[in-house]
């Protein structure tokens, strides 16, 4: 009890991930289930963010900046992901 | 310098600020699996983005400020790039979920600018318009 109150971040970090990763499950259950298109979309995005967190909580975990360097990837690739999928559901291509 | 050899009030600050994000986005995600309609749904991601996304953002900046040299404040250019992006990608998912429930006349508000859902194409129009004469 004494060491894990001494050094709160050797099970704090881990349970965040944990935390985040069953948060990523929840949202993969609406991307398998999602009964339309824009729902699977929305969970995608949903999940991103999800793992943008988990990357930003490993990186404190191992205190990399390689972990960092990812999380601003996907926090990028995601947002441009998520536009281009809608605006393939709204007008049937990407690039008009 | 070392995590184990931080001040314990920085790690408990941060392990408490990782863990609360942490929850809000769990909420978040079970509000995408939870909520009944759509449009309900739209909105769970948006509590990960705002509160999820900052308070893992600040525990990060208070993390590397305190075993690095100076305040490390480049986490924070996640946040603000998050803070810019995701509404405007919300806003486009909307818009092609309202354009397809119009298209399949599900019980949505009308478009307030003409109907689009019966509008033809740009292209087709000048045919369409040529073709009675």
């Amino acid at each position: 009890m004494t060491g894990s109150l001494a050094a709160p971040l050797n099970w704090a970090l881990p349970g965040a991930m944990l935390l985040l990763v069953l948060a990523m499950l929840l949202t993969l259950v609406r991307l398998l289930r999602g009964p339309t298109a824009q729902d699977r979309v929305l969970a995608l995005d949903g999940m991103y963010l999800n793992g943008m967190l988990l990357m930003l909580v490993l990186a404190m975990h191992y205190q990399s900046n390689v972990y960092f360097e990812a999380a601003l990837l996907i926090a990028l690739f995601g947002c441009v992901g998520t536009t281009a999928m809608a605006k393939f559901l709204l007008r049937g291509e990407v690039i008009e | 310098m070392n995590a184990a050899d931080l001040p314990l009030w920085v790690q408990w600050l941060v392990a408490l600020l990782a863990l609360a994000g942490a929850s809000v986005a769990l909420l978040g995600s079970w509000g995408v699996v939870r909520l009944k309609t759509y449009y309900e749904r739209v909105h769970a991601p948006a509590i990960i983005a705002t509160m999820g996304c900052w308070l893992v953002m600040w525990a990060s900046v208070v993390f590397y400020s305190a075993t690095g040299d100076g305040p490390a404040l480049y986490t924070l250019l996640i946040a603000i790039f998050i803070a810019v992006t995701v509404p405007i990608s919300t806003i486009f998912l909307m818009r092609a979920a309202l354009f397809r429930d119009r298209r399949a006349h599900r019980d949505v508000p009308p478009s307030m600018s003409g109907n689009k859902s019966t509008r033809t194409p740009p292209h087709k129009q000048s045919a369409a318009t040529a073709d009675p004469s």
